[in-house]
């Protein structure tokens, strides 16, 4: 199935870019998301639960105000009123030991943009943009084009 | 990738060696841009393209790509912040498979419904499109057409679109998704205030002493507000944070006071709260004499179900839902009385220790409590009346209209307010909290608009549950539908959304960026401009109205859906869709094209290109040959100058990071209702609920009703459905950018690992969630970021390989007509 969706992909959306003309799409393939199963059918066969990637190799980011990922599984991590465990490796204090990136400067900033002794509560809860990832294809392709290839154009 | 750190250094060591030889390279290939030409970014303001929060980012854009985005420092919402989608906004405009041509269905070189899509030409497009219409109008008249919109339309969109379907074809059969997810909030604001939207702003995060957060998981849903609270509640020790909910979520790591309780029963603990304040003597007098009025509403008003449904025929006043009646404050004591800590604590499943620690948050008159209330409240077949318990509590207390003291309606989509509500694209609403069935806000619609008198459809249309009802019932025959992706969103997909859009007798439209589920079950498919490939205005839940500009193209020839609504406009001649009785009101108007008077009318087409800013495209205004943004913002800002709703003028946002309403004197207004904040309370007032005639705002005795859907022993889960923090919505958007798509990639099934193993079910298993109506596969998660209670799980809509709403109920509020998205009854096999 992913094949043929694939195949899909390229014979349709490439041509259908390049030329408008007698191209016909089969009506089952437009909602790409679904990937081939009809609106009235149920897809028997979700993708098995995929735990977080754990290779722990940073990752690059796609401009530099992008949130790195995390590159390693946060499973049953604490991060509550009274414990933030992922400060116990990437807090200023304790990055020597741990070896781990620091928080970035820009946590340490008030409201206000001013620099406070510690980072900053606002910042607290760390997964509201840093998320894990799963190793799998994507979706759907993006055709981001990174700033670094718009300048070597 | 696989090269270690040491390889690295030296490789990197010859490129500089290179380099340092003289060879001379492009400064891109350097290992530093150095030259300032290439290094620089052209950055621009816009507000995120997803949640009500409204954050402020910045876009840089190089070579007409949007190549990065990031937290706008500047703007008072979210200073510098957004959550991970609003960091990857730069790549959901990217993904693949955007549309760029319309796609008709047909068969041999005609449209058939049974057809394959095929690539055609807008001309074509719009031919077939206009003939469905015209078809459609004159075999049912303006009931036979409608329109499905959205609270991500911009105001423009908005705007164009009301005036195309309430005035050119007379219909009020226009409603955005706004009704699945507002229309209760503005229910409850019109009922007890007369006037819709917060009363206060962003600002009470900082002052409040307490947060009680009412069925909303702000830590997920409005990100970057939880960042607000998160920063109060951690910086202000004694500050105290409550959360209430069906199930535990992320939003209960900051909890003092979490709280888990029976669907249904937030209707009993409000009531609760209120008997305590009352029982406690505390109450502020001086305030509740001055400020409020008490009335009984009416009760047992149905579930808003198909009228043959069996729970529908057995509720005697579905007719009169929105009915009340005025009574004293004994009165309303007595009836709040009946709900003691016991009686709570039973239907609610809480202890009452717990409900009385929430109460005393509200009760302690030295507190400032902020309420917060988003799906759980307005997706409830009773959400008007849980809006006006909560304003209830706020109301006796005094404890609204003052920094920290704060109800505070959560908005989920970007201009919900904006549009959906300020411009009034419900199908019985106009702008400015103006309805059609009054004949005086008709009279005053009809004169912006240069109108003939009468031209308005004083019956409200049909609404988006409704309409799916009207299109499988072949009532509606031609539909439009733009910015939003229904047939995953709306409730019970299988037996009214698809059996409707299918329909042989209808001809759907859909108009979209990407082709969505909605998409596939149309029959034509309209390429659309999205987010900053066209000029737009979002308003935001503190009455924040923010500007972009266009910053990029669209691919192909995707157009805007203000320029699709007023390029389809030109198609329909005023004979054709005004009866000669209107027309003779108005003679001039005779053999016009619907384009000519609603929008060549002198007021939208009032502004020249030359006020646009050259820095910046704008695709519809080159093809008009007019500003049609300032003009169609222009004409939508009469309807609100000195009535309450003022809207600066037009260039003023674009140099600002947004401006809440009512702007007055170039100054936006903070806490409404109150003297010396809100202008329009007269002097000596003190405070003045200015929407009611009286000044008065209206505390409701409102009881506790079960839900309309209970489980069973066929059906033996709750089944509550939401979001998730890394997707938007359906995931059309945010399902196409792999670091989001990874970081969650399926729909689960959260539930009690109690309830799995009862089931002989484990982790990761493979399952069948099915209800009445339809069912869906998915895989169960029982140690994720959501914990249900035993009896309940929960399930995300934003997998298009999962659809769960083709086992929602489409149960709506009376009174809202906005669906309960989170209380049916399900049942769960292995498969």
């Amino acid at each position: 199935m992913k094949n043929r969706f694939k195949k899909f992909c390229i014979s349709g959306f490439a041509l259908l870019s390049v030329t408008v003309s007698i191209l016909v799409i089969a009506e089952e393939n437009i909602a790409s998301l679904r990937q081939d199963t009809p609106l009235n059918a149920v897809n028997e066969s979700p993708a098995p639960l995929q735990n977080a990637s754990n290779k722990d190799i940073k990752r690059g980011r796609s401009y530099p105000m992008q949130p790195p990922v995390i590159p390693h599984k946060i499973d049953n991590y604490q991060l509550d009123l009274k414990v933030n465990k992922c400060l116990s490796c990437h807090s200023r204090t304790q990055i020597e030991e741990s070896q781990a990136p620091m928080v970035s400067v820009t946590h340490f900033m008030d409201r206000d943009g001013n620099f406070l002794a510690d980072v900053s509560p606002r910042r607290y809860f760390c997964k509201q943009c840093h998320v894990t990832q799963i190793e799998r294809s994507n979706l759907i392709e993006n055709n981001f084009i990174d700033i670094q290839h718009l300048l070597s154009k | 990738m696989s090269m270690s750190r040491r390889e690295y250094i030296k490789y990197q060591a010859a490129t500089i060696a290179a380099t340092a030889a003289g060879i001379s390279l492009p400064s891109s290939s350097t290992n530093l841009v150095t030259d300032t030409k290439d290094a620089q970014l052209k950055w621009s303001k816009a507000p995120c393209r997803f949640c009500g929060t409204g954050c402020s980012v910045n876009v840089a854009t190089k070579a007409g790509q949007v190549v990065a985005t990031h937290g706008d420092i500047k703007s008072p919402v979210n200073r510098g912040l957004n959550c991970v989608k609003g960091y990857f906004l730069s790549k959901i405009m990217y993904g693949n498979d955007r549309l760029k041509t319309p796609l008709l269905r047909m068969k041999n070189g005609k449209f058939a419904k049974d057809g394959d899509f095929t690539p055609v030409s807008w001309d074509t497009a719009f031919d077939v499109m206009a003939e469905k219409f015209k078809k459609a109008l004159k075999d049912k008249g303006p009931e036979g057409v409608g329109m499905f919109g959205s609270g991500q339309w911009t105001v423009w969109e908005g705007y164009a679109a009301v005036k195309l379907m309430k005035a050119g074809f007379r219909s009020n059969n226009i409603d955005p998704n706004a009704r699945h997810c507002m229309a209760s909030a503005v229910g409850g604001f019109m009922r007890t205030f007369g006037i819709d939207e917060p009363m206060g702003c962003y600002d009470d995060f900082e002052h409040a002493d307490a947060f009680v957060l009412w069925g909303s998981n702000m830590a997920e849903m409005h990100p970057i507000l939880w960042t607000r609270l998160t920063d109060r509640r951690l910086s202000a020790p004694n500050t105290k944070v409550c959360v209430l909910s069906t199930f535990e979520h992320r939003s209960f790591e900051l909890a003092d006071i979490p709280i888990i309780f029976t669907p249904q029963s937030d209707l009993a603990i409000a009531n609760f709260i209120a008997n305590y304040i009352i029982q406690n003597d505390a109450v502020n007098t001086e305030f509740v004499k001055k400020y409020t009025n008490f009335r009984l509403g009416e009760t047992d008003i149905g579930y808003g179900l198909r009228p043959e449904h069996p729970t529908q025929k057995k509720s005697k006043n579905a007719k009169t839902a929105g009915k009340s009646t005025p009574i004293t404050f004994e009165e309303y004591a007595k009836f709040v009385s009946q709900y003691d800590a016991k009686k709570t604590s039973d239907i609610s499943g809480v202890s009452e220790d717990k409900l009385i620690e929430l109460a005393k948050l509200y009760a302690d008159p030295d507190k400032k409590v902020m309420s917060l209330w988003t799906m759980g409240v307005n997706q409830h077949t009773r959400g008007v009346w849980m809006n006006n318990l909560l304003y209830n509590i706020h109301l006796l207390t005094g404890k609204i209209s003052q920094p920290g003291n704060s109800p505070f309606s959560l908005t989920g989509q970007p201009s919900a307010c904006g549009t959906a509500r300020e411009v009034g694209t419900f199908s019985h609403r106009l702008p400015a909290d103006m309805v059609v069935k009054n004949p005086k806000h008709r009279a005053i619609t009809e004169k912006i608009w240069k109108l003939p008198e009468g031209t308005i459809n004083p019956i409200p249309g049909a609404h988006a549950v409704l309409q799916n009802r009207k299109l499988k019932d072949s009532e509606i025959n031609a539909y439009w539908v733009q910015c939003n992706n229904n047939m995953q969103a709306g409730p019970n997909m299988n037996e009214e959304a698809l059996p409707g859009y299918r329909n042989p007798d209808n001809f759907i439209v859909v108009s979209d960026a990407y082709p969505t589920v909605t998409a596939q079950a149309a029959d034509l498919i309209l390429p659309t401009a999205m987010w900053v490939e066209k000029e737009g205005a979002y308003g935001n839940a503190e009455r924040r109205t923010q500007f972009w500009h266009q910053l990029v193209d669209a691919p192909g020839s995707s157009k805007s859906d203000v320029w699709q609504v007023m390029e389809f406009s030109k198609r329909f001649n005023t004979n054709e869709v005004w009866s000669e009785e209107l027309l003779a009101k108005k003679p001039e108007y005779k053999n016009k094209t619907l384009f000519d008077v609603l929008f060549k009318n002198g007021n939208v087409d009032k502004y020249p290109l030359s006020d646009i800013n050259k820095e910046y495209n704008n695709h519809e205004s080159e093809d008009f040959g007019f500003y049609v943004q300032k003009g169609l913002f222009e004409e939508y800002a009469q309807f609100g100058r000195g009535h309450g709703h003022d809207l600066a003028d037009f260039d003023t946002y674009h140099k600002t990071r947004g401006l809440r309403w009512p702007v007055v004197n170039g100054q936006e207004t903070l806490w409404r209702f109150r003297e010396g904040s809100d202008p329009y309370v007269e002097k000596g007032k003190g405070f003045q609920f200015y929407g009611k005639p009286d000044g008065r705002a209206i505390i409701f005795a409102l009881p506790y009703e079960p839900a309309a859907e209970s489980p069973d022993k066929e059906f033996p889960f709750w089944l509550s459905t939401g979001r998730v923090l890394e997707h938007w919505h359906s995931g059309s958007m945010t399902q196409r950018v792999p670091e989001l798509y990874k970081a969650f990639p399926d729909a689960l099934c959260f539930m009690h690992p109690a309830d799995a193993k009862n089931k002989g079910l484990r982790r990761g298993d493979k399952i069948k969630i099915s209800s009445k109506r339809g069912a869906m596969v998915t895989r169960v998660e029982t140690r994720g970021r959501n914990k249900p209670p035993q009896g309940l799980i929960f399930v995300p809509w934003f997998d298009a390989r999962q659809l769960i709403n083709k086992v929602t109920l489409d149960a709506t509020d009376p009174i809202s007509k906005q669906t309960d998205f989170k209380k049916c009854a399900v049942n769960i096999e292995k498969a």
